[in-house]
C-alpha cells in the first residue's frame, strides 16, 4: 500500500494533522455545553416564524444582495475569462478571490458603511475572480473544430457566439446556478458583520437566546437552497435580476469624504502617515510580524490542516449513507438529508453556533469546517458510487466499501479534497472574527481599534497565504495526477 | 480562385514524415478522387490543401465539426456566418431571418432531411449528421469542395444521392474515398496515394479498376 503516492501522500497529510493536534487549542470551555446545545437543537425542533417580521425582511435581502453580487460577478467574470490568457489578469484574478467576502465588507464598510453597495461588492469581486478562473476553463474545454471550419472572415464575435458558447452553455449554466447558492450562503453571512441579511438575525436571536427564532431562521435558510430548482427557473431570472436592486435596502448615505480619508490616510502605515519616512516603516513592519501576522498564519495553517484532514476522515464516513451500494431506502433518504444539511450551512454559520455552545476554541472551528467541506465532498463521492456497477457476486458490508468502493473514488475523493484546500485555508481566516486565533482575528483587532493600516497589511498576508496554497495545492494534484471538476 | 497549383506539400506526425513532399495541380472542372490504403495519409493532404488555399474551400472534414448543442439550421448556416454583420448572426442565432430559414430548408430538403431542421445536431444519427455537414459546405458554396470520407455513415442509396449532388454543385473538388466503385463513378480524376506520395494520377476514363486495386 504504502507503495501508492496517494496513500503516502494522505498519510504525510495526517501526520501533520496530527501534530498539528499537539499544539492546537482544542477544548470545550462552556460550563455546560451538552445543556446549550440541547436548548439549541429544541429551538430547532420549535421554530418561532412569527417573532418579528424582521425574518422575511432578512430572507428578502439575502436573496436580494446573492442576486445582484452573483450578478454582477458572473457579468465581469465572463469578461475577464475572455482575456484570461494574459498573466496580469490571471494574477489580478488570483488576487480578488484570495480576499474572503467577508474580509471585503470589513473593508468597504470602513468607507462606504452600511450603504448596499458594501454588501454588492463584497459578493461580487471575489466571485467576478472565481467565475472569470472557472469560466476561461470551461471555455477552453470547448471543440476547437467547428471554429476551424468556418469561412474566412467571419467576425470573432459571431465566430464566438456559434462555435465556443452552444458547446459550453450547459456547463457554464450549471456553474452559474451552484455559485448562486454558494452566492445565498455568502449573502447570509454578510449579515454578521452587521448587513441586513440573516447572519444579523441570527446572530441577535443567538445572543438573546432566543434559540427557537435561530432554529426558524436556519429552517428558512434550507428551505430557500433546496427550493432553488423549484424558484430559480430561466423565464423568471431575468425578473429576479432586475428586481433584485431595489429590495437591498437604503442603508446609510455613502460620505465621500470618508472614501478619500480612508485610501490617502488611513490604510498609509502609520510611520510615513506621522513622517518618520522608511526609517519607521521597518521597525513598525517588523513589530507587526512577529506580534500579529506570525501568530495569524501559525494559527491559520494548524487549523487549516488539521480541519482538511477532519474533513477528508467526515467524507470517507459519510458517503455511504447516500450510495447505493449499502442499506435500505431510509437510511438514504436520512443520509441525503443530513449531508444537504451539512452542506447548506454555511461553515461560518455552524462555527458560530458552536463556538456559543462549546466557548471559544478551535474545536468549534474545526468541527464546522469539516461537517460543511466533508457534506460537500461525502454528497458528490456518494453520486459518484452511484455510478460504479459491482460484479453481482461482490463482497458485502465494509468488505464491499473497502475492498470495492474505496479504492475506486480514492483518487477523485484526494481531488476534491485538495480542490478545497485553499477554501477552507480562506475559511479558517475567517473565522478568526469569531474569536480563534486565526489571521481574521488579527485583521478584525487591527480594523476595531481603527488601525487600518494594519488591517491592510494582514489582509494582504491572508491574500498571499491563500494562493500560495492553491498552487501548492494545483502542484499536488497534478504530481498524482487528480483531475476536477470546478463545480465542487 | 476555381484551381490551385500546389507544390512541397509536406506533413509530419512526431518527427516522421507522412506526406510529401508532394506536388498537386488541381485545374478548373477537376473533380479529384484521393484513394488509398487508411493511414495512406488522404486525411492529412485534404487538410494541408485546406491550410494552403487559406480557407476558400468548403470543407467536410471527417470528424464534421458540428457543434453539437445548436439545431441543423445554425450548423448549416455557420458555412455564410462571413457574409453577414455580427448583429445579423447574433439575431439568426435568437430568430433566424426568414430568407435564410428557406434557403436552409431547400438544401436540407435537397439532401432529404428537412423534418430536421431545428433539431439539435447532438440528438441526430450518424448518417444524419454527416448530412449536415455537407449542408453546411453547401452553403457555404465555395469554389472548391475538399471532403473527407463524407459518405461513409450513408447507406448505399443515399450515398449515391450525395455523391451526385455533389458533383453537380461543385465544379472543382477534391473528394477523399474508400469506395473505389463511387469514385470511378463520380469523379472525372483519380489520385491515388500510397506512403504519403502520389502513386497514381489518372482521368478516371483511361482507368480500370483493376488499376486502383494494385495501391491496396
Amino acid at each position: 500500500m504504502l507503495s501508492y503516492p496517494t496513500v503516502r501522500t494522505s498519510l504525510i497529510f495526517l501526520a501533520i494533522a496530527l501534530v498539528g493536534l499537539l499544539f492546537a487549542d482544542i477544548a470545550i470551555t462552556a460550563n455546560n455545553p451538552w445543556r446549550d446545545l440541547g436548548n439549541f437543537f429544541l429551538g430547532v425542533l420549535t421554530p418561532n416564524f412569527f417573532s418579528s417580521e424582521g425574518l422575511l425582511t432578512a430572507l428578502l435581502r439575502t436573496v436580494a444582495f446573492a442576486f445582484v453580487g452573483v450578478t454582477v460577478g458572473g457579468v465581469c467574470g465572463f469578461f475577464l475569462a475572455l482575456v484570461y490568457r494574459f498573466l496580469p489578469v490571471r494574477v489580478f484574478c488570483a488576487f480578488i478571490r484570495a480576499i474572503h467576502e467577508l474580509f471585503w465588507a470589513l473593508i468597504f464598510l470602513q468607507f462606504f458603511g452600511f450603504h448596499p453597495l458594501t454588501g454588492v461588492l463584497a459578493i461580487a469581486i471575489p466571485y467576478s475572480g472565481i467565475f472569470a478562473k472557472v469560466y476561461s476553463e470551461i471555455l477552453e474545454e470547448a471543440d476547437p473544430e467547428p471554429g476551424r471550419l468556418l469561412p474566412p472572415g467571419t467576425g470573432t464575435i459571431a465566430a464566438f457566439l456559434y462555435t465556443r458558447i452552444p458547446d459550453c452553455w450547459v456547463q457554464l449554466r450549471t456553474y452559474t446556478a451552484y455559485r448562486l447558492e454558494c452566492g445565498l450562503r455568502s449573502s447570509a453571512i454578510l449579515g454578521f458583520v452587521g448587513l441586513p441579511t440573516l447572519g444579523f438575525y441570527l446572530e441577535t436571536s443567538f445572543s438573546q437566546g432566543m434559540y427557537s427564532d435561530a432554529g426558524a431562521m436556519l429552517i428558512l435558510f434550507y428551505v430557500l437552497i433546496a427550493t432553488i430548482p423549484l424558484w430559480v427557473r430561466p423565464k423568471l431570472l431575468p425578473v429576479y435580476i432586475v428586481g433584485a436592486p431595489f429590495f437591498l435596502g437604503d442603508g446609510l448615505p455613502i460620505v465621500w469624504g470618508n472614501v478619500e480619508r480612508f485610501f490617502t490616510e488611513d490604510i498609509v502605515p502609520s510611520p510615513l502617515r506621522d513622517g518618520e519616512g522608511l526609517a519607521g516603516l521597518l521597525p513598525w513592519l517588523n513589530e507587526l510580524m512577529i506580534e500579529q501576522a506570525l501568530p495569524g498564519i501559525w494559527n491559520t495553517v494548524v487549523l487549516t490542516q488539521i480541519a482538511l484532514v477532519a474533513t477528508g476522515i467526515l467524507t470517507l464516513l459519510a458517503f455511504p449513507l447516500i450510495s447505493n451500494h449499502f442499506g435500505g431506502p431510509i437510511r438514504r433518504t436520512s443520509g441525503h438529508i443530513f449531508l444537504v444539511i451539512a452542506r447548506s450551512t454555511p461553515e461560518y454559520i455552524l462555527a458560530y453556533i458552536l463556538l456559543q455552545l462549546w466557548g471559544p476554541s478551535m474545536l468549534p472551528a474545526v468541527v464546522a469546517l469539516a461537517l460543511h467541506n466533508g457534506g460537500i465532498i461525502g454528497h458528490l463521492i456518494g453520486r459518484q458510487t452511484n455510478t460504479i456497477r459491482l460484479r453481482s457476486d461482490a463482497p458485502k458490508g465494509f468488505n464491499r466499501y473497502s475492498w470495492e468502493l474505496v479504492p475506486r473514488i480514492y483518487r477523485s475523493f484526494l481531488a476534491f479534497l485538495f480542490y478545497r484546500w485553499e477554501i477552507i485555508m480562506r475559511e479558517t481566516a475567517i473565522l478568526g472574527i469569531l474569536g480563534i486565533y486565526t489571521l481574521g482575528f488579527y485583521v478584525d483587532s487591527a480594523i476595531q481599534s481603527i488601525r487600518f493600516d494594519q488591517a491592510m497589511v494582514l489582509i494582504l498576508i491572508t491574500a498571499m497565504l491563500n494562493i500560495g496554497v492553491d498552487i501548492l495545492g494545483r502542484y499536488i494534484r497534478r504530481k498524482l495526477a487528480l483531475q476536477t471538476m470546478p463545480t465542487c | 480562385m476555381a484551381g490551385f497549383d500546389l507544390s512541397g506539400l509536406t506533413a509530419s506526425f512526431g518527427g516522421e514524415r507522412v506526406i510529401g513532399p508532394l506536388t498537386l495541380k488541381v485545374k478548373e472542372g477537376d473533380q479529384v478522387a484521393l484513394v488509398g490504403k487508411s493511414g495512406a495519409g488522404k486525411s492529412t493532404l485534404i487538410r494541408l490543401i485546406h491550410q494552403r488555399v487559406d480557407g476558400q474551400s468548403s470543407l467536410v472534414p471527417q470528424e464534421l465539426g458540428l457543434v453539437n448543442a445548436l439545431p441543423v439550421f445554425h450548423n448549416v448556416f455557420m458555412g455564410q456566418l462571413d457574409k453577414h454583420a455580427t448583429w445579423y448572426n447574433t439575431i439568426t442565432l435568437v430568430r433566424p431571418f426568414k430568407q435564410d430559414r428557406k434557403q436552409v430548408l431547400e438544401l436540407l430538403d435537397a439532401l432529404r432531411m428537412s423534418e430536421k431542421l431545428w433539431i439539435p445536431t447532438a440528438s441526430l444519427s450518424g448518417g444524419q449528421r454527416q448530412r449536415v455537414a455537407i449542408a453546411r459546405a453547401l452553403y457555404r458554396n465555395a469554389p472548391v469542395l475538399l471532403a473527407d470520407e463524407p459518405i461513409s455513415a450513408l447507406d448505399g442509396p443515399m450515398a449515391h444521392h450525395v455523391m451526385q449532388l455533389l458533383r453537380d454543385r461543385f465544379k472543382t473538388s477534391v473528394i477523399a474515398l474508400h469506395d473505389v466503385e463511387m469514385a470511378m463513378k463520380y469523379c472525372n480524376r483519380i489520385v491515388g496515394i500510397q506512403n504519403g506520395q502520389v502513386a497514381l494520377d489518372e482521368p478516371t476514363d483511361q482507368l480500370a479498376a483493376a488499376d486502383i486495386m494494385s495501391l491496396y
